[in-house]
């Protein structure tokens, strides 16, 4: 046995760039698989996640107006960051769920080379998605793809990190920043994914994570006027009709992963589209003539 | 990209104050030169079949910095060979996201030792060092980061067909950016799966063997990448070598003519780059200090040594003396001098060879009856230097406003009508580039639709991006680099 005792980690919140306890100072167990006590994490109120939208909203102008090629170059750090930390990723997702030291090993890798891939669309999914228009008259006739604003994300239970990062990357990359609702019951290595967010240049803000009662923080995240597209894959379907009404008082878009979209592991999870699900096309006209 | 223009301060007299810019050079002590340098081929710097070796000279003393390989058609097959087995043997059936991760890391070198190579750069190839730093190197490191993003993503670059590598590609590139034609060679070939036998120019071998070292740090398989040097006859040699299937080239249309007559019947697929002689169209409703800028940007840049150098000026009429007025004041505070001092603007000439040819071409200019203003500077006593000109009273039918000239030197013409710039803009054999200045959204559209030119650039000039595709008309060559269209010519698309 060991002479040395363990440094055990405070799991917070993260909101606005800071590792914060919940204004409600309330926290909740957290189990591993096997049914020992993991660490408390955060029971987040709504409160907190207005916080989070308001942090949200305030780094969304600056990170929408980054070059393409720098939000590519920030995901990419995201990469080489979790790459440099993927023993602690694995020995996390190990005890949260119940899948074996290899599944952990290769839901990490996916996840690394998930932000890899999202990271090359950063320069490039404006030529996919947009393009000219051949109007019948004397116009110049563009459509552009810009970021909705800011996105409310219910990331799915499990496994704990691969739907996250999958659901989270094609989101902020076009411009968008995100306020996460962590899995209820594996929260704990999206807090540390958030700590890589942290030391990889992604300005603060730019992602926000609450962890807490989904039944409790679902309904103001999609109720929130800040915010523009809420992605309810997290969500089971009496929830998730919950919050598509509560999003419908401020014509909030509402996005659930398709059932190809839910093969984690598979390429089918992750695609351009899901870029231009949490995008609005822009079309400018522009008269020629000497 | 960083704005290349200068402010110039005027180097007036204050009282008894002289206004003088201290001299402000970049050190060269992190750049390592050999004394010789081999060819890189399959993995490895390997001496030439002959042994024969020639200077690489700094343009701006004149002197050698190294002796650099002549490659013959025996180095040339054992490249070429050493390609087609990286290509077989692993390379063209690697997964994109792989080949991804392969071109992140050299781009991720790239950036981390920028430094070294852009004062390389400025060392072999005379540019300022403001250039090679803020453009050059920085722009290179972008092209294998927006490539690598491809890699992985053919699939939604050309939808219903997939995408194909070629095989083995034969590069030859120009010796005006060396470091980043390089880049834009090579990004696109290696991210569509094919392998490449790259040949620099005479004169600026020496980045492409710096990338040699990164390549290898990189853990690139041995043989995806093979670096050639040598004299036109090693490149002749690798266009025309039977294993090659695709053949890129960047430099002269003289040069690009005989390898489309070459490669002609081979079934090898071919993109060129050639020559330039591109208008920037100025009208009377233009901002004039920021044309000022644009124009100076425009021919001065990198020594006005830029295919698609803003050549000549067509300014409209009733403007016409006032932007010439400005142009040579502006002209006046141009620094010609040291390309590794930091405030330099225009640097050494890449040869004597260059040099010879601008003069060659000035000296006509002036005997058919052009106007020449030059700003009074003092040109270093060393090397290879051509201060800032200008040619007024210029007709269509001069030499100075037909040919290609690839030195600081602006031939300015006039019109009256949005009709008769179109009509002189596209007065030459070339369709590179064009530049418009008006305030008129309306005009500036108007007259790109008329544009005979792979690149139109309004209200501002020589802008270069990775995910904007860059190439010419006509003469000016075909084929594109940069963006989704950069891809195109290294893939077959399949069903």
């Amino acid at each position: 046995m060991s002479s040395r005792l363990a440094v055990n980690k405070t799991y917070k919140q993260f909101i606005g760039g800071a590792f914060e306890r919940s204004e409600s100072g309330r926290s909740y167990p957290v189990v591993g698989a096997d049914g020992q006590l993991l660490a408390h994490a955060v029971q987040g109120s709504r409160k907190d996640v207005r916080d989070a939208v308001a942090a949200a909203r305030s780094a969304q102008g600056g990170w929408a107006g980054r070059t393409a090629y720098n939000r590519g170059q920030i995901l990419y750090r995201v990469a080489e960051v979790m790459e440099s930390r993927r023993a602690e990723f694995c020995a996390e997702v190990l005890r949260a769920g119940d899948g074996g030291t290899e599944e952990a090993a290769a839901e990490v890798a996916a996840a690394i080379d998930r932000w890899v891939w999202y990271a090359g669309w950063a320069d490039k999914f404006a030529t996919v998605l947009g393009g000219a228009n051949p109007v019948a008259g004397p116009y110049f006739n563009l459509s552009v793809p810009e970021p909705v604003g800011v996105a409310g994300i219910v990331a799915p239970d499990e496994p704990p990190l691969l739907p996250l990062v999958s659901r989270l990357a094609p989101v902020i990359v076009s411009g968008n920043t995100a306020v996460v609702l962590a899995s209820e019951q594996c929260p704990l290595v999206a807090i540390t994914l958030a700590e890589t967010l942290a030391l990889s240049d992604v300005p603060a803000g730019v992602v926000n994570i609450c962890t807490g009662r989904r039944h409790e923080l679902v309904p103001p995240l999609a109720a929130h006027v800040g915010v523009d597209s809420v992605d309810v894959t997290g969500c089971a379907p009496e929830l998730a009709a919950d919050a598509a009404r509560q999003a419908a008082a401020t014509i909030t878009r509402v996005v659930s992963a398709s059932a190809a979209e839910r093969q984690w592991a598979d390429e089918s999870a992750h695609s351009p589209y899901l870029i231009d699900a949490f995008c609005e096309t822009k079309t400018v006209w522009h008269p020629k003539g000497r | 990209m960083t704005d290349r223009s200068t402010t110039g301060h005027e180097v007036a007299p204050i009282g008894d104050f002289s206004l003088e810019y201290a001299s402000a050079p970049e050190s060269t002590a992190p750049v390592r030169v050999a004394s010789q340098y081999g060819l890189f081929v399959g993995g490895e710097m390997v001496e030439s079949a002959s042994g024969r070796l020639a200077p690489t000279v700094n343009p701006a003393t004149g002197e050698a910095l190294a002796e650099v390989s002549v490659a013959d058609a025996a180095d040339v097959d054992r490249a070429v060979a050493a390609a087609r087995t990286a290509w077989e043997g692993g390379w063209r059936d690697l997964p994109g996201a792989e080949r991804a991760k392969y071109l992140y890391r050299v781009a991720r070198l790239l950036q981390e030792r920028a430094r070294e190579f852009a004062i390389l750069e400025t060392m072999d190839g005379g540019k300022p060092i403001r250039e090679s730093r803020d453009l050059d190197i920085p722009l290179a490191a972008a092209h294998f980061f927006h490539y690598a993003g491809w890699a992985d993503k053919l699939d939604y670059a050309f939808s219903g067909r997939r995408a194909s590598p070629l095989g083995v590609a034969a590069q030859v590139i120009p010796w005006n950016f060396p470091l980043l034609m390089a880049a834009w060679k090579l990004a696109p070939a290696l991210a569509c799966g094919n392998t490449v036998v790259l040949k620099p120019a005479p004169t600026t071998p020496l980045t492409a063997l710096l990338l040699a070292d990164v390549l290898q740090d990189a853990e690139l398989p041995p043989g995806v990448v093979n670096i050639v040097t040598g004299d036109d006859a090693a490149g002749a040699a690798l266009v025309a070598h039977p294993g090659v299937d695709k053949v890129a080239f960047t430099g002269s249309t003289e040069v690009g003519r005989a390898i489309a007559a070459g490669v002609a019947g081979t079934g090898k697929r071919l993109t060129l780059e050639l020559g330039g002689k591109a208008a920037n169209i100025v009208f009377d409703d233009a901002a004039l200090d920021q044309v000022t800028e644009g124009i100076v940007n425009g021919i001065y840049f990198n020594g006005g040594q830029v295919c698609c150098a803003g050549s000549r000026l067509l300014v409209q009429e009733t403007v016409a003396d006032t932007v010439v007025g400005k142009l040579q004041r502006r002209m006046d505070t141009l620094r010609v001098g040291d390309p590794l001092d930091k405030n330099t603007d225009i640097g050494a000439i890449n040869s004597q060879a260059q040099l010879n040819r601008i003069q060659e071409l000035v000296a006509s200019g002036v005997a058919e009856g052009a106007e020449l203003y030059t700003p009074q500077c003092t040109l270093p006593e060393r090397g290879f230097f051509h201060p800032p000109a200008l040619f007024t009273n210029v007709s269509t039918a001069h030499r100075i406003a037909q040919e290609e000239i690839f030195g600081p030197v602006l031939s300015v013409l006039t019109f009256r009508t949005a009709e008769e710039a179109v009509a002189k803009a596209n007065n030459t054999p070339y369709g590179l580039s064009a530049g418009i200045w008006t305030e008129k959204g309306s005009r500036i559209l108007w007259m790109a639709d008329r544009m005979q030119a792979g690149v139109v650039w309004a209200n501002t000039f020589n802008r270069f991006d990775p995910a904007s595709p860059f190439g010419g008309y006509r003469e000016s060559g075909y084929g594109r680099e940069g963006g989704r269209a950069g891809l195109l010519p290294y893939v077959e698309l399949v069903a």
